[in-house]
């Protein structure tokens, strides 16, 4: 029990577009059955923290509803456990978070009532598998006031997306633009920061002393020459859903053996919320390639190189590629779909085609009826 | 004081002799069904979906994976601060302690769990059948009809009734008259061997017959019940139920959930059946799959062609696989190449690469094991054993263990009706 989690799933971001509407992007489903602060919580509890903090403002209904359970975490314990924070008005206070800082600097009170001597700080909205054990012992090793989990993007990627840091040859962070127009590193922070409990409580309220809320700007980038701030690499997969183009692309990278092996087959186990669905089910005229397929599924149609999510229905004749495909969706007969992300609890009328452009998937929300008379 | 309205019992300390090697691991309710559930899972969600929150589990045979798979009862919602889920096994005792001998003896064994939680009514319930059903309507039942106890009942085909325990009843469904397994059936009605007792009426009989050997409930508690003269009142039911306690009848069970609407349906949101799932992620199917006709469990990888089969989850087929009309439980791994066809494929399995299973090409012979158990054109495999590549094995086997080459004939060959039982791994 060395450290205290905090993760930050408040905010909102509009590049992804429509899909927000619904919830914020810790709770976009992810990987046929997960949520996406689920690659967070499980990679915090499988380090042996036990108490956790997420920090919610921005559309958080659905998450809260994911997170109405610690159980499913390992966190439903005595010692510790999951508290979700949503700003509230005090006597002192009757604002909302205005940045992540401030986030923490409301709920300061939780921090300073910990025992444990770090703290380690993540975003809800990317998809890793991390042992936070590790991040620490690096931390200690370095002798570091802050550690920054950084991952080297590999080439083309567009940086402008990111936070970009620049190391010296032992690791120490020189330099860090946040969302720069050009870059000058492809080694990105993953908003996953390790911090000695009493400092941080120190640094959030001289921040809020200063009116100052921003987490990275104000707190990171501000004292990156007075306090020693390093880079902790991280070799294995991440992702971070940061518009829609970037979410279409993460779930489609579990169709990759390797990224698929990495979170599905390799231990430690990624933890969600059990929804007790049955097995899917394939009936005649179902024709699956390349696909994931979660429970719950009923498939009578055709379905290649796509994610289903749970208890998504194909009809006959249909035809779904390269899809993304929340839960609960319903795609009638004749359906041909294809390059699509279809919203969760959508219904697709028979006989519709939707064919966007491959690598600009079109969003497609479809409240029709579901069994018209 | 603590006061349920009703307990329910679960009697699953029996072996389940006739599923044959299926129970060499655990205990018949704990074999694996549809999937990802295990047949405990049907009555355990029928109690909590009827408004039961306090079920007695008795445990005998081979407990172990029955009691990992209830743990404390959260799958179903059966952690509970007063009553839940509790495992019951025989215990030791001052003066003299025994086995659960017969079925109304491991209640009665357990008057004491039943006595904590001061109910009004007990359900009987054993775990080897298939069904979903609402215990609080026949509860209701009972009460209007004013019963010291009540059997639940359901007409079966007249040319089969000679294999069931029947009940002859007067126009208000009470029961006038009992006939087991009877040469020329006079009614079609049989007891499906859920009960609901009035506690006290059970309670006494229970001691009463508490010196009978082997008592059972069937035999000897409702005989003597029916004796003095007590109201008994048969319970019509009429959804689906299924036994599953033969090789045959369990594979039909799992082979009618693949029908495009199966009479049982598991896609219902109304009656959920829950199960303790492992977090298994989705399912993945490869290019060169072919799927039609299943039902998958989650975590599952998919590279060969499966039809008409019933999956578990985090099963393996590999790449040019074949894999049809069969049943594989979870964590199983056919290897490449591979054909199985009518065969029921237990947990953690190891099936090597380039085998023959159950084809249609092998003549049906009468079982060397047991004539009684294996008697259909099935291939057995008991959970944890091992196929070593290359080799073919006839219909109406059974395999439990680790198997190598040298077990088979000329190194690669099982015939039909034969069997190979390693040591260590129980018939």
């Amino acid at each position: 029990m060395k450290a205290v989690g905090i993760i930050l799933a408040g905010g909102n971001n509009k590049k992804m577009r429509v899909l927000t509407r619904k919830r914020a992007i810790p709770a976009m489903p992810v990987g046929g059955s997960y949520r996406c602060i689920d690659f967070a919580l499980s990679s915090m509890t499988n380090s042996h923290i036990k108490t956790v903090a997420v920090l919610t403002q921005y559309n958080a209904r659905s998450l809260n509803q994911h997170l109405n359970s610690a159980k499913w975490w390992d966190f439903g314990r005595k010692q510790g456990g999951l508290y979700v924070f949503s700003p509230t008005i005090t006597a002192e206070n009757g604002e909302w978070y205005r940045g992540t800082a401030d986030s923490i600097y409301q709920n300061l009170d939780f921090l300073k009532s910990q025992h444990e001597p770090y703290v380690v700080i993540a975003s809800g909205d990317s998809v890793y598998k991390i042992d936070f054990d590790k991040v620490i012992d690096y931390h200690v090793e370095k002798g570091a006031d802050i550690t920054v989990v950084t991952k080297k993007m590999p080439e083309g990627t567009d940086l402008t997306q990111y936070g970009i840091v620049t190391t010296d040859e032992n690791g120490r962070i020189t330099d860090m633009e946040e969302k720069p127009v050009t870059a000058n590193s492809s080694v990105v922070s993953t908003g996953i920061y390790v911090i000695r409990r009493r400092l941080l409580i120190d640094l959030i309220e001289k921040a809020a002393e200063e009116d100052r809320y921003d987490f990275v700007n104000d707190i990171l980038i501000r004292y990156k020459s007075i306090k020693k701030i390093y880079s902790y690499p991280l070799e294995t997969y991440w992702g971070k859903i940061s518009d829609v183009d970037s979410y279409y692309k993460l779930n489609m990278d579990f169709l990759d053996k390797e990224t698929r092996d990495f979170f599905f087959r390799t231990y430690p186990e990624i933890y969600t919320k059990i929804d007790d669905n049955p097995p899917a089910k394939y009936n005649p005229g179902a024709k699956v390639k390349n696909s994931l397929i979660s429970s719950g599924c009923i498939i009578n149609g055709e379905v290649e190189g796509s994610v289903l999510f749970k208890k998504v229905f194909i009809g006959n004749n249909a035809v779904v590629k390269n899809c993304v495909i929340l839960n609960d969706v319903y795609i009638s007969d004749n359906v041909h779909l294809e390059n699509c992300i279809i919203e969760s609890r959508g219904t697709i009328k028979p006989g519709e085609t939707r064919i966007a452009e491959s690598g600009k998937p079109q969003v497609l929300i479809e409240e029709n009826e579901r069994y018209p008379m | 004081m603590v006061k349920k309205e009703m307990v329910a019992m679960l009697l699953a300390g029996g072996q389940g002799s006739r599923l044959g090697v299926l129970t060499t691991e655990g205990a018949k309710p704990a074999v694996a069904f549809g999937g990802k559930y295990r047949i405990i899972d049907f009555p355990l969600s029928n109690c909590i979906n009827s408004g039961i929150d306090t079920v007695g589990v008795l445990t005998q045979y081979q407990p172990l994976r029955l009691n990992t798979h209830i743990g404390i009862g959260m799958p179903w919602d059966l952690d509970r601060n007063v009553g839940g889920v509790a495992i019951l096994p025989p215990y030791e005792k001052s003066g003299n302690t025994e086995w659960y001998t017969g079925t109304a003896n491991a209640i009665y064994q357990n008057i004491r769990f039943i006595d904590t939680y001061n109910p009004e009514y007990v359900l009987i319930l054993s775990g080897d059948h298939i069904y979903k059903m609402d215990y609080e309507i026949m509860l209701d039942y009972h009460k209007s009809h004013d019963a010291a106890l009540t059997i639940a009942t359901m007409p079966v085909p007249w040319e089969e009734a000679s294999r069931f325990g029947l009940v002859l009843t007067d126009e208000t469904n009470r029961i006038v008259e009992f006939e087991e397994k009877p040469a020329n059936p006079r009614s079609n009605l049989a007891s499906m061997g859920i009960y609901i007792f009035t506690w006290s009426k059970l309670r006494d009989a229970l001691l009463a017959t508490a010196e009978q050997p082997n008592c059972d409930f069937g035999m000897h508690v409702i005989p003597y019940i029916f004796n003095n003269g007590e109201r008994i009142f048969s319970y019509e039911f009429n959804g689906y139920w299924k036994d599953v306690g033969t090789l045959t009848s369990y594979w039909e069970a799992n082979m009618e959930l693949i029908d495009i609407i199966p009479e049982f349906n598991l896609y219902e949101e109304f009656w959920k059946v829950y199960t303790k799932c492992d977090q298994y992620p989705p399912m993945y199917v490869s290019d060169n799959a072919v799927i039609n006709r299943c039902i998958i469990g989650e975590g599952t990888e998919i590279h060969g062609e499966v039809s008409n089969s019933v999956i578990g989850s985090g099963v393996i087929i590999e790449e040019g696989a074949v894999v049809r009309n069969s049943i594989i439980m979870s964590d199983t791994v056919v290897g490449k190449g591979t054909v199985i066809d009518k065969s029921i494929i237990a947990e953690k399995v190891k099936i090597g690469e380039n085998c023959v299973l159950g084809t249609r090409d092998f003549e049906y012979k009468e079982s060397k094991l047991s004539k009684k158990v294996y008697a259909s054109d099935l291939v057995t495999i008991a959970d944890g054993s091992v196929i070593p590549d290359g080799v073919k094995i006839g219909i109406n086997t059974a395999i439990a263990g680790v198997t190598t080459k040298e077990d088979y004939t000329d190194g690669s060959y099982l015939d039909s009706g034969d069997y190979i039982v390693k040591e260590g791994a129980s018939r």
